[in-house]
């Protein structure tokens, strides 16, 4: 259900409308798409949590959702970074941790002086809504400036260096986060038996709000000024150079962006899984968002949100064959390389609004072709 | 533990990743793909030791060439199916592809072999030399001889032969290259036959030192060698050996001032460092970008 959701919000990222120039053609005001979609997904929301109220939705099948929300979270930060920024960061995972370590050591510390328990937020008493607010901000922001100090150095280099850098990076995350106690001479992330004592402040409600509230922070930038500055350095980075784009703070600021939801994503893993662990934040993990992030399409948001919950339901749904499917999920990945390197929905992307709009005009079952051509005329 | 002893366990280690960021070096030079599978190809070759030595109780010296054989034609391979339909595609798919082809290979293994580490008996009985009170591992200076063998015989292979000429042609310009009637898909999976081969001595060698097989013991490897490449200069050959032997000798020094947990973190800060100072590494050519 999330990703009805999601697909409400997005547009594709292109400016030329028919609409422009068609005479009669009925359109929607960007004001009303954005009121249809803030209603669609209040809407959604009510409907979830009507479920879990009403127990219609396990316990384990909550968990479970709760999961989806989060990577693809993950999904769309990294594809900021990859299908927009045209980037191959592979320590998406380091910005995960950091995220979630961080975010968990502040609540866990901060409990006590605002006199809460493992309960209160269970309960949502309202310092405890704060405390998470802060809380995940906090991990946002400490993995954004992780991604900072990468950043500077990494995006001198180009694609491949990059990579390896980003893998190097998440690499020294992981040892530190492993033995950083021995250095500081107190517990912080408790090493490799990992960071126990975790309330479960993720639920379903925030989840979903934060879900939403990224998607739409990274659908708007990218429709702004500054996104189209960021796929200009995709498409071409000598050419937007020339052009007057500022490559290297774009690049950076693409990457941060990235990192900071990545940390997000990270602090609500840990309130969801109860445990943080070094080991859980592996180059696998980074491999697997990635994996997400190019089949279902680099650059699509609707790609990277389908694929995460296909993803991450997949698994679920099949652990009987849970031996097999890290090499399935190899093989597809060549596969779609070889014959769809594009991804399975490539840039496309779904609009609620234009799809209202072919609606109220009657363009939905007409033939493709004659749309096309009715947009050439338009745009000529 | 004395401090030659300390020097030879770096001269070791750093081989081992010379040999190994050769095969990287080498690929990359040619057709600018950072081989993900390489290290992966590694892991095969210790599986192969393991298999001939420990299960069907054959000879060592069939185990190493097996070992060496059998990644030769993995490598090939690998560009064969993985690689070749790439050659026009963007850098960025081939580069996912590679790691594809590295997740297949760890996640096969582990399917195949179970995730618990295997152990790869002893070759030989190597004597463990004695000067002037010291003893020296056996193992360590056989590992140093033939890795410096292998970059003499890979440098005037390069240097000297026909294909090595062809080699450093492609590399330069493919479509050049292609003009002048080198056939260039024989002359990159002869490169990748090459980097394999080396993967494979590598892979002995390796086996030799840590005597186990882990599905993912390409991982660090690879990477630590890839970093090794980079360190050296991409794309050169005496590069990628200064590169693994200054990866290694900072694993071993960072260790032996115990701090062994930190020992990866050391190797890809020194990268960073590096990277930042110098981009293209410590022998590297600066390559001007073309409009």
């Amino acid at each position: 259900m999330d990703q009805e959701l999601n697909g409400g919000q997005e547009r594709p990222y292109v400016t030329a409308k028919a609409s422009k120039h068609g005479g009669g053609r009925k359109t929607l005001s960007t004001k009303k798409r954005y009121i249809i979609n803030a209603l669609l997904f209040v809407a959604m929301l009510a409907i979830g949590q009507g479920l879990i109220d009403g127990d219609f939705i396990s316990r384990y099948q909550t968990t479970v959702i709760e999961q989806i929300g989060i990577y693809i979270i993950m999904a769309v930060s990294l594809n900021v970074a990859t299908g927009y920024l045209g980037q191959l960061p592979l320590g998406h995972a380091g910005f995960m941790s950091v995220g979630g370590y961080s975010c968990a050591i502040f609540i866990i510390r901060m409990m006590p002086v605002f006199d809460l328990n493992m309960r209160s937020f269970v309960t949502g008493e309202p310092m405890a809504v704060v405390l998470f607010v802060v809380g995940v901000l906090f991990g946002g922001l400490m993995a954004g400036l992780s991604g900072l100090i990468i950043g500077i150095p990494a995006l001198r280099l180009k694609g491949d260096y990059l990579a390896i850098i980003t893998l190097g990076f998440a690499e020294i995350i992981r040892v530190v986060m492993l033995n950083i106690d021995g250095v500081v001479g107190f517990e912080l992330t408790g090493g490799a038996k990992g960071l126990t004592g975790i309330p479960s402040y993720t639920n379903f409600l925030n989840t979903f709000i934060v879900v939403g509230i990224v998607l739409f922070l990274i659908h708007t930038m990218m429709k702004s000024r500054h996104g189209r500055a960021i796929l200009a350095i995709r498409d071409n980075e000598i050419a937007a150079e020339a052009t007057g784009v500022n490559t290297t703070y774009y690049k950076t600021l693409a990457f941060v962006v990235s990192a900071f939801f990545a940390g997000v994503g990270g602090a609500l893993y840990a309130g969801c899984i109860g445990v943080m662990a070094p080991a859980k934040f592996g180059f696998m993990k980074s491999i697997e968002i990635l994996v997400m992030v190019v089949l279902g399409g680099m650059g699509s948001m609707l790609g990277s949100v389908l694929s995460a919950t296909v993803l991450t339901i997949l698994p679920e749904a099949l652990r009987a064959f849970a031996d097999y499917r890290m090499v399935v999920y190899a093989v597809v990945l060549i596969l779609v390389m070889i014959f769809r390197p594009q991804g399975l929905l490539g840039t496309y992307d779904f609009s609620m609004g234009d799809f209202l709009e072919k609606l109220i005009n009657g363009e939905l079952f007409r033939g493709k072709s004659k749309q096309k051509s009715e947009e050439v005329e338009a745009n000529a | 533990m004395t401090f030659l002893t300390q020097v030879l366990n770096g001269l070791q280690l750093g081989s081992i990743y010379a040999l190994v960021a050769l095969g990287y070096t080498m690929v990359y030079g040619i057709i600018l793909l950072l081989n993900f599978a390489h290290g992966d190809i590694i892991m095969v070759g210790a599986y192969i030791s393991w298999i001939v030595m420990a299960q069907l109780g054959m000879s060592p010296v069939l185990a190493i060439i097996l070992s060496v054989v059998g990644c030769t034609v993995l490598g090939v391979l690998i560009d064969k199916v993985a690689y070749a339909p790439l050659r026009n595609a963007p850098r960025l798919s081939v580069l996912i592809t590679a790691i594809g082809v590295s997740y297949f290979l760890e996640n096969g293994a582990q399917l195949v072999f179970g995730a618990d580490a295997k152990v790869v008996p002893t070759y030989f009985n190597l004597p463990n030399p004695q000067v002037g009170g010291a003893t020296f591992n056996g193992v360590a200076i056989l590992t140093v001889v033939v890795t410096a063998v292998s970059t003499i015989i890979l440098t005037l292979l390069v240097q000297k032969t026909k294909f090595g000429k062809a080699m450093r042609a492609v590399s330069e310009d493919m479509g050049a290259a292609r003009l002048m009637g080198i056939n260039v898909n024989n002359t990159i999976s002869f490169t990748f036959a090459v980097g394999s081969a080396l993967a494979g001595i590598g892979a002995v060698l390796y086996s030799m030192a840590y005597t186990q097989a882990t599905p993912t013991m390409g991982i660090m490897l690879g990477t630590k060698a890839f970093v090794a490449a980079v360190l050296g200069g991409i794309g050169s050959i005496p590069g990628a050996v200064i590169g693994g032997l200054l990866v290694g000798f900072a694993e071993v020094f960072v260790s032996a001032m115990g701090f062994s947990v930190w020992r990866d973190a050391v190797v890809f800060l020194l990268l960073i460092i590096v990277l930042i100072v110098k981009p293209t590494g410590i022998l590297g050519r600066t390559m001007n970008e073309k409009v």
